[in-house]
């Protein structure tokens, strides 16, 4: 198991003097190909800061992000483009999909940034709709879908780019427990193979049970990394 | 494989713009609007200006001499005989002959008057004549012979036919000739042609007769020349073309009417930039959380700059053909109501209105690419 992502003495902070908040401070950690990594802790702990920056979204103040041996934020701008086109998959929390695109449309986005032709492009999106179980929901715009099925969309639209490495961010809250379980339980079991790494953001203790390891955040700070299955942190 | 393929990211531009239905019709319609309006207003413009150079446009001479004061054909003001002799002497014209133009009153059958201008064409060449629709052009050497013009007037003297006979100014006149023009005039009164001669017998005038003269130069090169020495005749010599812009700057600035024109063309301007800007504006807002998607999912800046200019240029443009469109519909169908409808659509119009609509696209971009290219997608995400 090779190390997908380091993150060195990751430090973020909003606004200055007193109205200056610490979002996150000196966080230190690896993630592996083919671990599932979750980062759990309360809410403004810092764990959405923390995947933005590991992510190429958002630049930390201090700190580094270390990819294939190269500092992230070290790059130019196109290049974390880049990185955040061909090495990462993005599932965000309210999906952030696109209302006047067809479901299909919707999971050939990163393909087309890729300049991958369009009709191609829709080929294998809709091959990607149907390993997450959506093959005949492509047309649809997704509105029409139910929250699960929108998550499966956004999760199909995340491994398009065929990406090293996928983030999730609190994936279940938005759904009920059942299709939470559900989606997780499919995600180890479809998503997750030796060449891919996934980190999970969550406070969902029922879903803890498919984690490989448990980072915990408290205040910015990372206070402590278990293992995950089924024991108690 | 040499199929030319849109860029895939102007595709997703294209229907994410077009997809919303509502929104994408509201910019249509401020823009569509803007663009119809200015076209109206530039097309009356110059529907009106050309109309008010008609008689020169009709005549075709070459090298029109005028009284310096003269600025409407309409209100000519005659000049004496010998300022004709001068001008045949001087080196360069090949030929110069007087053009008699009046308005003069016709009673009709009915005992009813019509005022109708009257032109006279110089009797040996008969420089200037229109072309016959019917009639031979010998016959206006014929006793009392005039020759009527065919245009949106014509019916105000009773749709008269060859042989119809009228009174003008107590005298007797005939038709003997119908003539086509390629420009009506702006005054709304009907034409008549006739010899110089006629025209200077039955129409009681000052002690002067001659309107214009008209000369045809040598050579292109003789043109100055032979203003200049017109000039020192005290008179004034004009090529057509500046007869023309003479007449339209008339009516642009003597007259209210540009000012008027240009402030309806500044306003219809301004309206369609508020409506579309703002419509633009509040789509790519309602769209930032999309943008801000994309580029978190690893779109550059510049490719939403292309996104946004894409959508842009393509609703100013659809947009400018509707306008232009209806414009010509609403002008077609009016000047089958109206045969006096002067509203004229012509390329500068068209290019000043083109014009108009690229910068209200460019405002309405310049105003999305600024947000756009801010956002940062984090704090879209942090929800
Ligand atoms: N853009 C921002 N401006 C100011 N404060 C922010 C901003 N983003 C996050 N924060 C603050 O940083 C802290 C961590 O936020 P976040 O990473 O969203 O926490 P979590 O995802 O664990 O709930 C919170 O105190 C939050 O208020
Ligand atoms: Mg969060």
């Amino acid at each position: 198991m090779g190390t997908a992502l380091q993150a060195v003495a990751l430090t973020k902070w909003f606004g200055e003097g007193d109205a200056r908040t610490l979002a996150v401070n000196r966080v230190s950690f690896e993630a592996s190909f083919g671990e599932i990594l979750y980062i759990v802790g309360p809410s403004g702990s810092g764990k959405t800061t923390l995947l933005s920056m590991i992510s190429g979204i958002l630049r930390p103040n201090e700190g580094q992000v270390l990819v294939e041996g190269r500092d992230l934020w070290n790059q130019s701008d196109d290049a974390i483009a880049e990185f955040r086109l061909g090495k990462v998959g993005f599932v965000f929390q309210d999906y952030h999909l696109f209302p006047r695109l067809s479901t299909a449309e919707n999971v050939a986005i990163p393909l087309i940034l890729k300049q991958v032709p369009w009709d191609q492009a829709l080929t294998r999106a809709r091959a990607f709709l149907e390993v997450v179980g959506l093959a005949d929901k492509g047309l649809l715009p997704p509105l029409k879908l139910s929250g699960g099925e929108q998550q499966r969309v956004a999760i199909a639209r995340a491994i398009a780019s065929e990406p090293d490495i996928l983030i999730f961010d609190e994936p279940t809250a938005s759904l009920d427990g059942d299709t939470g379980r559900k989606i997780v339980s499919f995600v180890k079991e479809h998503i997750l193979n030796a060449q891919r790494c996934i980190i999970i953001v969550t406070h969902d203790s029922r879903i803890f049970e498919y984690a490989d390891r448990i980072m915990n955040m408290e205040d910015g700070r990372l206070t402590g990394i278990a293992n995950g299955g089924l024991h108690e942190i | 494989m040499s199929r030319a393929a849109v860029p895939g990211i102007l595709k997703i531009a294209f229907k994410l713009l077009v997809n919303d239905r509502g929104k994408f019709a509201a910019l249509l319609v401020g823009i569509l609007f803007a663009v119809f309006l200015m076209i109206m207003m530039t097309s009356m413009f110059a529907g009106i200006l050309k109309r008010s150079s008609a008689t020169v446009l009709n005549v075709g001479a070459r090298v029109w001499i005028m009284d310096p004061a003269v600025n409407n054909v309409a209100s000519s003001i005659p000049m004496p005989d010998y300022v004709l002799d001068a001008a045949r002497s001087i080196p360069g014209v090949k030929y110069a002959v007087p053009l008699y133009s009046s308005v003069a009153l016709v009673k009709l059958r009915g005992g009813t008057y019509q005022a109708a201008t009257v032109i006279g064409l110089d009797d040996a060449s008969l420089y200037g004549r229109p072309q016959l629709l019917q009639g031979n052009i010998q016959d206006i050497y014929g006793e009392n012979a005039f020759l009527v013009v065919k245009d949106a007037e014509f019916s105000k003297l009773g749709n008269p036919g060859l042989g119809s006979e009228f009174e003008i100014n107590d005298h007797r006149g005939k038709i003997v000739g119908i003539a086509h023009v390629a420009t009506s005039g702006l005054f709304g009164i009907p034409t008549l042609y006739t010899t110089y001669s006629r025209a200077v017998s039955y129409i009681p005038s000052m002690r002067f007769t001659a309107a214009f003269i008209l000369v045809e130069p040598k050579s292109t090169a003789d043109i100055p020349r032979i203003q200049q020495a017109v000039a020192r005749l005290g008179y004034q010599a004009l090529t057509e073309e500046q007869f023309v812009q003479k007449v339209s700057d008339f009516y642009i600035y003597q007259t209210g009417l540009g000012t008027n024109v240009l402030l309806m063309t500044i306003i219809s301007f301004a309206v369609g930039l508020s409506i579309s800007a703002q419509t633009f504006y509040t789509f790519i807002l309602e769209n930032l959380e999309k943008f801000g998607a994309l580029k978190a999912i690893g779109a550059k800046g510049r490719e939403l700059v292309q996104m946004i200019l894409f959508q842009a240029a393509f609703t100013a443009l659809t947009a400018y053909g509707l306008g232009v469109g209806l414009a010509t519909l609403l002008m077609t169908v009016a000047r089958l109501r109206l045969p006096d409808y002067a509203a004229e659509i012509t390329y500068l119009n068209l290019a000043l209105a083109f014009v108009m609509v690229l910068i209200i696209a460019a405002i309405s971009s310049l105003i999305g690419i600024r947000k756009v290219i801010r956002i940062e997608p984090f704090d879209i995400f942090r929800g």
